[in-house]
């Protein structure tokens, strides 16, 4: 199916450093009327940070993210932005899941000089690698320490090439409460090499990406083969994008989306540096038409393996001039005939929810649903819980269908005070058509009164669970390499061709700690200070004390008078 | 402090306050009664005010538009409600999926301790229908909950098909930033609370129900709206919940904003507010509202479907349409706009609502009594006991003016005083149990045994264990072998009257209108019983004075400030029924007035009778 692309490249430049771009629309009408759409910016760089080898000339590659990787050594950065949840339940799986807030996780490279003490060497680098996002991305990536920060080992393995799985080289961290807005999607649009000029990027105009039901946009770099023998390496940035937009408050409830509707913007060219430049439609559900049409049309089609399933997309290469037409903008246009929105149900489903009362103590549930038919599959579900919850890790209790699930793993870091969360890693093999409840009763600490949050808060964020997993599929993947694939489909690795891989990120909590009300803090100081210097003092004196009228001490003479007295046989005076 | 520490000045202070221990008793009694009476009286209460930034100073603006279309979603699920002869739970599945919510169901079951013969239920069986608008870029965590209940016969239609309104209108807006529950609950309370125990996985009162399916993380604040009729006068608030416990101020005072703003009457306890608080008529009628809220808070029922949310620290109300003969009548789509604006508010919230007060008296709605008015009223009846305690322990300290036996005489009271307190303790307190075990134990073979129905016959063996009971000084003085002496009364009574303290001081602070209530007719009681007193006239009084007794006038007196007065046989009907739905609140919802009136107070009473009967 591939049309070539027309080399972009400016012949003029040097051919040294051999760098690609290219960049991808994906649109999927969704069944409950929303529409998700995906985009991806991919930046291919054959060259080396590590080899002591100062890197200077950056061509397409944002130089900001260059220096990061060759300063702090990281092997693989993934870093995701969220605003809203993916509802699995009636949009089917996303290609690149993330969970609400932001999501940081690092693979360091195993470097000499952090040989030695790589733990702490790793913790420092971390922490300034954190802060140096956070400038770079405008989002609260300095809240990130050692008290939500985890190093999973199992649940987040590398997905650039690299035989390293120690994870002591892995952090991994969440923020649930990080909002994202403008601020963090204006940088991120910098780092491409149209910036918003030309190309796809047009339409990420923020005042429509975030009149949304979801939103989240992502960078991963990650070291990838050159090629099928994989004798050289190139660092890939992937740029990614993901939006969903509402029926029913975007498109006041008509059944009917345009890239104007959604972008309020249509497209002129494609981005000049980008040697590929496509917009795909899933058409799948729609093989004859019926549901819903798509206009302009094209001919071109190609089918992808995505997610266990062969899904058939039409293609619009924008390097081609023809796909302009004769108004010379493209504005897809895409009407439903029938109007209905069933519940899916995908293969793997989670949810998670605090039960219980009061400001003592409580459960975390977390459901996870297998409804495959009749595979069983395994799930790593990676829990990591801050430490002002006390997990009791005794009540742990993992059911399906009513009998207990044996963990075939479990790997369990307690937590410490104000230094570290609780990280609970858990493989558990989900049965077929089940619903499997991991259960595990926790204790709300009372804090210290600096450690609250300033005044208005909603409680304390718990971060999502994880659940990855390999998913049976209902295909055989595709596992030819070498063929050329749609950037969405090429995320994760997949090297079994009967499965695919699926992460699968839960909702985040919000819970109340029992909070002293700061409103008074001065009547209650008064309050305290009165009651434990007058009321219990004294009260403490009384009951322990008895008081009796004491003579005065008579004097010497009298003394000697008495002493007398008594000698005598005669009473005292 | 000082004082007492100096024994010359303690002894003063406390032959002053042991001389004049009755008149202070009464003037304390006076005191505390008048200033009850004066909280009503509007320059001693505080007005109303937002305390809660975030709902108070931003603007909203109300559009809901589709009155109209409500009132015809209500009707349409009248029509269904009728064919399917209970809930409509397919077309409900529908019709909010059609809005655009995720719609979940969960079946519920429960069996009565007896059967309810107020709503005719004894097996239950329900379902329950909610649709959760999930705000666009919002995690799940927060949500609020509107919910309207679906009740046999005629009634509330409205509300069910103005929620339905709200859904659609709600669905189409941007700006919400918590996830909205829909609810529609079978079987009012029970639905509700099956609901809520299926929300947050707990299980406190045993009942049958499905686990949910789809949740909006924790909940913030919940409304329950009840509507009949088409048009109204004005919107009647209901806080009054569980255990006598009081949703946020600032829930009350948003409703309060937002019908000045839109121009609805709105009451509370059923009264409209007035403005000639100078006039006797207008203090008898805050005295009336206020006293109102007393009785319902005492009585530890959920007085509407939002009763249930507050044990879970969900601020929660009901709101009631009410068509009276009133001249001013609002339509659903001003109902829907005071609704509207009262989400956007809280929707706002960027915190819990904690700002304002948690306990509170109402003597209208933009009046209130804050604890810090109200307790000095129940302390200066409690401060009684503690004064008669005194009196006691000073009597007992004090040996008796006989010179050469006391020491002697002193030792032989001391050793039968300790069987001759615990013995009557220990029996009141296993007439306590029987009371709150037997009547549901023995309803079967009372059934068999007598021409009574189930809940006559719980309700009959209650009393009878009541007033079994009152034989207890018989009981006790044949377990004990000697004389009762006038050392053991005297220490039963100071044990009594100090239990009576803590047990009063305690459910003040709980639940401040029982505590209240109780104290109003125990502590008199607890002040002048002793063995001394006429016996017969005693006997009435206190009996007059029991908690039984209480409730019965209480009844009476409830009926009186809602204008209904009853004859006597209809209030004894009505007193009877209350029992059993105190019993079924308790075994169905986790109320405590029964059990505490049963394990502590009653037997705290029989205390008392048992040292008027001391021999």
């Amino acid at each position: 199916f591939d049309t070539s692309a027309p080399e972009t490249v400016d012949p003029s430049s040097v051919p040294q450093p051999k760098d690609d771009f290219q960049e991808e629309l994906v649109i999927r009408p969704l069944h409950s009327g929303d529409i998700y759409a995906s985009f991806q910016f991919r930046t291919v760089w054959e060259t080396d940070f590590m080899r002591g080898n100062k890197v200077s000339h950056y061509r397409l590659f944002p130089k900001s993210l260059g220096q990061v990787i060759s300063k702090f050594s990281v092997r693989e950065l993934h870093i995701s932005f969220t605003q809203g949840y993916w509802r699995t339940m009636q949009w089917g799986q996303p290609f690149q899941p993330s969970p609400p807030g932001a999501e940081l996780w690092v693979w360091f490279q195993d470097s000499a000089e952090c040989k030695v003490y790589a733990a702490g060497c790793v913790d420092g680098t971390w922490k300034e690698l954190t802060n140096v996002l956070s400038g770079i991305f405008c989002a609260s990536l300095n809240f990130i320490d050692s008290t939500n920060t985890v190093q999973p080992s199992a649940s987040f393995k590398p997905l650039g090439i690299g035989n390293e799985t120690d994870h002591r080289f892995l952090r991994y961290a969440t923020l649930p409460r990080e909002i994202v807005c403008t601020e963090n999607l204006t940088p991120w649009k910098k780092l491409l090499p149209c910036g918003s000029k030309a190309g796809l990027a047009v339409l990420l105009k923020s005042e429509k990406l975030f009149h949304s039901s979801f939103h989240s946009q992502a960078v991963h770099i990650r070291p990838v083969c050159q090629d099928w023998q994989c004798k050289t390496t190139s660092w890939e940035l992937r740029q990614t994008l993901n939006v969903v937009f509402d029926l029913h408050n975007s498109a006041q409830g008509k059944r009917e989306w345009s890239l104007f509707k959604m972008f309020s913007r249509t497209l002129t060219e494609a981005c000049p540096l980008a040697s590929s430049s496509k917009i795909y439609i899933d058409i799948t559900d729609n093989p004859q038409g019926e549901q819903f049409e798509v206009s302009p049309a094209t001919p071109l089609l190609s089918q992808a393996v995505v997610l266990g399933d062969r899904r058939t997309f039409s293609v619009y290469d924008l390097t081609q001039q023809i796909t302009f037409g004769t108004v010379r903008s493209l504005n897809l246009l895409i009407r439903w005939k029938s109007s209905e929105g069933d519940m899916l149900r995908p293969l793997l489903h989670a949810e998670r929810y605090v039960a219980g009362y009061g400001l003592q103590t409580g459960e975390i549930h977390t459901l996870m649903y297998n409804n495959h038919p009749y595979r069983s599959f395994p799930v790593l579900l990676l829990d990591s819980v801050p430490w002002y919850l006390r997990l009791y890790i005794h009540t742990l209790t993992v059911t399906s269908k009513g009998k207990d699930n044996k963990p075939s793993y479990i790997h369990y870091q307690p937590s410490k005070d104000r230094l570290r969360p609780h990280l609970l890693e858990m493989l558990v093999q989900l049965p077929p058509n089940s619903v499997t409840e991991v259960t595990v009763q926790f204790e709300r600490a009372l804090l210290k009164w600096t450690e609250y949050t300033p005044d208005p808060n909603h409680g304390f964020y718990v971060g999502s669970s994880v659940i990855s997993s390999l998913v049976p599929s209902i295909v055989a993947m595709d596992t030819n390499s070498t063929r050329e694939r749609p950037l969405f489909s090429s995320f994760f690795p997949c090297k079994e061709e009967s499965s695919y891989f699926v992460r699968v990120y839960t909702e985040p909590l919000l819970v109340n700690l029992p909070t002293p009300d700061f409103s008074m803090p001065y009547n209650v100081i008064c309050l305290t200070c009165t009651v434990v210097a007058v009321g219990y003092g004294s009260l403490y004196n009384l009951l322990t004390r008895s008081f009796q009228i004491e003579e005065p001490s008579p004097g010497l003479a009298k003394r000697i008078a008495n002493i007398i007295r008594k000698m005598r046989g005669v009473p005292p005076l | 402090m000082g004082l007492l520490s100096d024994p010359n000045r303690r002894r003063a202070l406390i032959s002053l306050l042991t001389r004049l221990n009755s008149p202070i008793c009464v003037v304390c009694y006076m005191a505390g009664v008048a200033w009850f009476m004066g909280l009503a009286f509007e320059p001693f209460t505080l007005r109303t005010y937002m305390s809660e930034n975030a709902m108070g100073s931003t603007m909203v603006e109300e559009r809901f538009p589709a009155g109209e279309r409500a009132l015809t979603t209500g009707r349409e699920f009248s029509a269904h409600k009728k064919k399917a002869g209970g809930m409509p739970v397919d077309w409900l599945v529908k019709t909010m999926q059609a809005r655009g919510l995720e719609v979940f169901t969960q079946r519920f079951s429960r069996k009565l301790p007896f059967p309810d013969e107020n709503k005719e239920r004894y097996m239950v069986k329900g379902t329950n229908v909610y649709g959760i608008l999930r705000a666009p870029r919002a995690p799940r965590t927060e949500a609020l909950v509107l919910s309207a209940p679906c009740t046999p016969g005629d009634s509330n239609n409205q509300a069910v098909g103005l929620l339905l309104g709200l859904a659609q209108y709600f669905r189409n807006q941007i700006y919400w930033a918590k996830d909205i529950i829909f609810l529609v609950n079978e079987h009012d309370l029970i639905g509700m609370q099956a609901w809520l125990e299926g929300y947050h996985h707990t299980n406190t009162t045993g009942m049958d129900w499905s686990p949910l399916q789809g949740r909006g993380g924790s909940i913030q604040a919940a409304l329950s709206l009840e509507l009949s009729s088409d048009v109204i006068t004005s919107m009647d608030l209901v806080l009054e919940g569980l255990n006598g416990q009081l949703p946020n101020l600032d829930l009350a005072n948003l409703f309060y904003a937002f019908c000045q703003k839109i121009g609805v009457l709105c009451t509370i306890q059923g009264k409209l507010q007035r403005n000639d608080w100078d006039s006797v008529s207008g203090y008898s009628h805050s005295v009336q509202t206020m006293m109102l809220m007393v009785m319902k808070q005492a009585s530890g029922r959920p007085w509407g479907d939002h009763g249930l949310f507050l044990r879970y620290h969900i601020e929660a109300a009901s709101i009631k349409g009410i068509n009276s003969f009133r001249q001013y009548k609002t339509d659903v789509t001003t109902i829907g706009r005071l609704l509207e604006g009262m989400y956007r508010k809280l929707n706002n919230l960027l915190e819990r609502l904690h700002q304002s007060y948690f306990f509170y008296l109402m003597p209208s709605l933009s009046h209130f009594v804050s604890i810090g008015y109200y307790m000095p009223a129940f302390g200066l009846l409690a401060v009684i006991l503690l004064l008669r305690a005194l009196d006691l322990w000073v009597q007992l300290a004090t040996p008796p003016p006989r010179t050469e036996d006391g020491i002697t005489d002193k030792e032989q009271v001391s050793s039968p005083g300790v069987l001759s307190v615990l013995t009557p303790l220990v029996i009141s307190h296993l007439t306590g149990v029987a009371l709150y075990t037997l009547p549901i134990q023995f309803q079967e073979m009372a059934v068999e045994q007598f021409p009574v129905s189930e809940t006559e016959a719980v309700v009959l063996t209650a009393i009878g264990v009541y007033t079994a009971g009152l034989a207890l000084p018989h009981n006790t003085h044949r377990l004990l072998s000697g004389e009762g002496t006038e050392q053991g009364w005297r220490v039963l009574k100071l044990v009594a009257v100090l239990y009576l303290a803590v047990l009063l001081g305690c459910t003040a602070l709980i639940n401040f209108s029982l505590g209240f209530i109780l104290a109003l007719t125990l502590v008199p009681v607890a002040a002048f019983v002793t063995p001394h007193v006429p016996k017969v006239l005693s006997a009435f009084i206190l009996v007059i004075l029991s908690p039984a007794c209480t409730l019965l006038f209480s009844v009476f007196f409830f009926q009186e400030l809602q204008e209904l007065p009853v004859s006597f046989q209809e209030g004894w009907l009505l007193y009877l029924s209350v029992i059993s739905q105190g019993i079924l609140d308790h075994f169905l919802y986790g109320s405590l007035v029964y059990p505490l009136i049963a394990l502590l107070v009653y037997p705290c009473w029989l205390l008392f009778w048992n040292i008027l009967f001391w021999k």
